[in-house]
């Protein structure tokens, strides 16, 4: 199949690693991918900041750069969610029905890692090898917003030589929530502590994710600690294999 | 010429829906409290499972999660007509209904209702409603003294506190000190007080005897409403509701306005959905219930104050109006990872928590709550807790963007942050920009030590007190791509 990648601006800009992963995980399962170069951001920060008018014109950016495209996958679960619950609604805040239609349409057809894998392309064995002790924290947009449920625990699990090992309180927010870790810096670590207690606890190498963004919070946490477990997002895990990783 | 400038909001200076701090500083030291830390996650974390527990007994929860939702939507859509229904049947069975635009006149009527009975003390039902207008206050400056009657409210009123959770008002104090405020402040305690629950729940149970027995007055909130036929209905687990609502002669009821609902089968749904969200138990274990008076039983003289105090105000935005869904019932601060860290004192208003964050700014003025649609990661728990199925979340969002538009409006010079957010917005609408942008944001490299930024300048530094950050990579994912495959946007062939 022929898949456009949304990088996202954050995995673009800090984590090429995890678009590049997504591109080689896709390409191994046989698929054609392409990147859209006029993409930018999707404006969920905007959004949930309260910047709605600002939003508008990447809403708009989003649905001109990906309307054509049968299928599009996104590396976070936060950033797909703004696709699939903020956009219309950004549009019609302004009175842009048509933008509102346009972008519901888009939006159908956008899909997060994890969903593309399992429900579209009907794959939970990706092939993947990756030997480490990993935890894997489902992010709050993926699980409250998108109801990825278990399908990247489905696919983890057949990841050859992995040591997947359960998050306690894995449902708990880390304590990311965009601006939220900025405005509210005070509260956002307390939940960040909380967190990797949790992490910690499991004594695995590696933290993954669906999302860039948390990952970047919680990693920002442990790394500030020199606790010795590393943050990787899923895309690169389920990209590895025997032969490189 | 007059302009129309929106529903009145709740009146500054009276009663409890602003706090004195904005919720980040409030934060701050509700953080640093290690005892409040430790009461707050056991006494969550308890509920929390009880809760799902319970709600995952009821193999029909999410359809009835719909009919509690669609019951308020509908009774909203006629508040005007149900109100109306509900004071006519009220009177019809001997009650007398007053109407309270502002917590003031509520206070202002209660206070002479209480006055014209020539009694110096009531008793009290647990109500939030009457914490929110101020009523122990209005009526200490009328020389009434108000006992309350609720455990929980009792440690409060005791310890000179202020309530930090809706359900459980006394959550950030444990038994240690409960027994310290008992000791203290009442003056009929047996001063061998342990810290046994039952030896203070019989300590309380002594002291409330004798103020249900000389009460001439009671005062409640209501948990529910029914127009259909005028009945008020309190739920509670102590029986001291019971008494309050049995014992005085004159009862009076203050009841929101978005309390009311169509019709008795309506109970049905709502008495479902409020125990097991609340207590997580699957029936409270006291329901009162009675419209107007019965000679013989019960109070002589009944009175109900319905209050608005900026719900018609609420009620007036079509996205924000949901939040008058609430039936009080806390689950979702149980839930929130926020109120389990800071508790409810932070919200600075009676109404803590997810809900109070969507709630107090609606009836406030958004102005005068500014900071609370902001305290929230926007994880969601609160509406999958929900009963009633209020998107908090996207609330959440539609109130910042509410602020955001009146704070522009308010000001002629852009604030540092409007500023910020509309340049990023212009760099990320075009992606020569945005590839130039990314270009000048390498020169972050510069601050970075080991592959991470451990120090960055504010408003960023929020970040980096506590977080590294990675360096900006050597090549962005764009540039890789460009690299790859030129300046086409599919794979090669």
């Amino acid at each position: 199949m022929r898949i456009a990648l949304f990088v996202t601006c954050l995995a673009d800009g800090l984590f090429p690693q995890v678009g590049q992963a997504t591109v080689r995980l896709l390409e191994r399962l046989g698929h054609e991918v392409t990147f859209p170069q006029a993409q930018t951001c999707c404006g969920q920060m905007h959004t949930n900041t309260g910047y709605l008018r600002e939003a508008l014109p990447l809403v708009r950016r989003y649905v001109d750069v990906f309307e054509d495209c049968d299928l599009i996958v996104v590396p976070s679960g936060s950033c797909t969610g703004s696709v699939r619950h903020q956009h219309a609604m950004v549009a019609r805040r302004f009175g842009d029905e048509a933008l509102a239609r346009r972008a519901g349409d888009v939006a159908a057809r956008t899909y997060e890692l994890s969903e593309l894998l399992v429900d579209v392309l009907g794959v939970e064995d990706v092939g993947a090898y990756y030997p480490h002790r990993v935890t894997y924290h489902p992010t709050c947009h993926s699980l409250r917003l998108l109801r990825v449920g278990d399908r990247p625990l489905r696919l983890l699990r057949k990841v050859a030589g992995i040591d997947l090992v359960e998050l306690p309180d894995a449902a708990v927010c880390c304590g990311f929530g965009g601006t939220f870790a900025i405005k509210n810096g005070a509260v956002s670590t307390a939940m960040l502590a909380d967190k990797m207690r949790s992490v910690l606890a499991t004594g695995a190498e590696v933290c993954t994710a669906g999302d860039s963004s948390c990952l970047m919070h919680i990693g920002g946490g442990l790394s500030r600690l020199n606790a010795g477990t590393a943050t990787v997002h899923l895309a690169e895990i389920l990209a590895s294999t025997q032969d490189a990783r | 010429m007059s302009t129309f400038l929106g529903m009145p909001t709740a009146p500054r200076g009276v009663g409890h829906l602003r706090g004195e701090q904005p919720f980040p500083v409030a934060a701050r030291a509700a953080l640093a409290d290690t005892q409040l830390r430790r009461n707050l996650a056991r006494a969550t974390r308890t509920i929390r499972a009880k809760r799902a527990a319970v709600v995952a007994e009821l193999p029909d929860w999410e359809e009835l999660r719909a009919a509690g939702q669609a019951i308020k939507q509908h009774t909203l859509a006629h508040l005007d007509h149900y109100l109306e229904q509900l004071e006519s049947q009220v009177t019809a069975h001997g009650g007398t209904v007053h109407w309270a635009r502002d917590a003031n006149e509520a206070n202002r009527i209660v206070t002479g209702l209480v006055a014209d009975t020539g009694a110096t003390e009531v008793v009290k039902v647990k109500s939030i409603v009457t914490d929110e207008i101020g009523l122990n206050e209005a009526l200490a400056g009328a020389g009434i003294t108000a006992h309350e009657t609720d455990l929980a409210e009792l440690i409060v009123q005791l310890g000179h506190d202020r309530p930090s959770h809706i359900l459980v008002p006394a959550i950030h104090r444990n038994r240690a000190e409960i027994r310290e405020i008992f000791l203290r402040e009442m003056d009929d305690v047996d001063p061998g007080l342990t810290d046994t629950p039952a030896a203070l729940a019989e300590a309380a149970r002594r002291h409330l005897r004798r103020r249900f027995l000389a009460a001439r007055v009671g005062i409640s909130g209501a948990n529910f409403a029914i127009a259909e036929t005028g009945t008020l209905c309190v739920v509670e687990s102590e029986g001291n509701g019971r008494m309050c609502l049995t014992l005085p002669d004159t009862l009076i009821t203050v009841m929101g306005i978005e309390k009311v609902i169509p019709a008795w089968r309506d109970l049905e749904v709502f008495l479902q959905l409020l125990p097991r969200s609340s207590t997580g138990e699957r029936m409270n274990p006291y329901t009162s219930m009675w419209a107007g008076v019965t000679p013989g039983d019960g109070p002589r003289r009944f009175h109900l104050v319905l209050l608005d105090n900026g719900r018609t105000a609420a009620l007036a935005d079509p996205a924000g109006r949901q939040a008058l869904h609430c039936i009080r019932c806390s689950a979702c601060l149980n839930v929130c990872p926020v109120y389990e860290r800071t508790g409810g004192h932070a919200y600075g208003s009676v109404y803590p928590g997810p809900i109070g964050a969507v709630l107090s700014p609606q009836l406030t003025g958004v102005e005068d709550n500014a900071s609370l649609p902001y305290a929230s990661s926007l994880c969601g728990a609160c509406y999958d807790a929900c009963p009633v199925r209020i998107d908090i979340p996207s609330l959440l969002v539609h109130l910042r963007a509410r602020h955001v538009e009146e704070a522009a409006r308010a000001r002629r010079v852009p604030s540092a942050e409007a500023a910020a957010m509309a340049a990023a917005s212009w760099v990320m609408a075009s992606p020569a920009r945005y590839a130039a942008a990314q270009r000048a944001g390498r020169s972050g490299r510069a601050l970075r030590r080991g592959g991470r930024i451990r120090w960055l300048p504010p408003p960023l530094s929020a970040w980096t007190a506590a977080r590294d950050l990675p360096a900006p990579p050597a090549q962005s994912f764009r540039e890789w791509w460009r690299h790859e495959h030129g300046d086409a946007d599919g794979t090669a062939g």
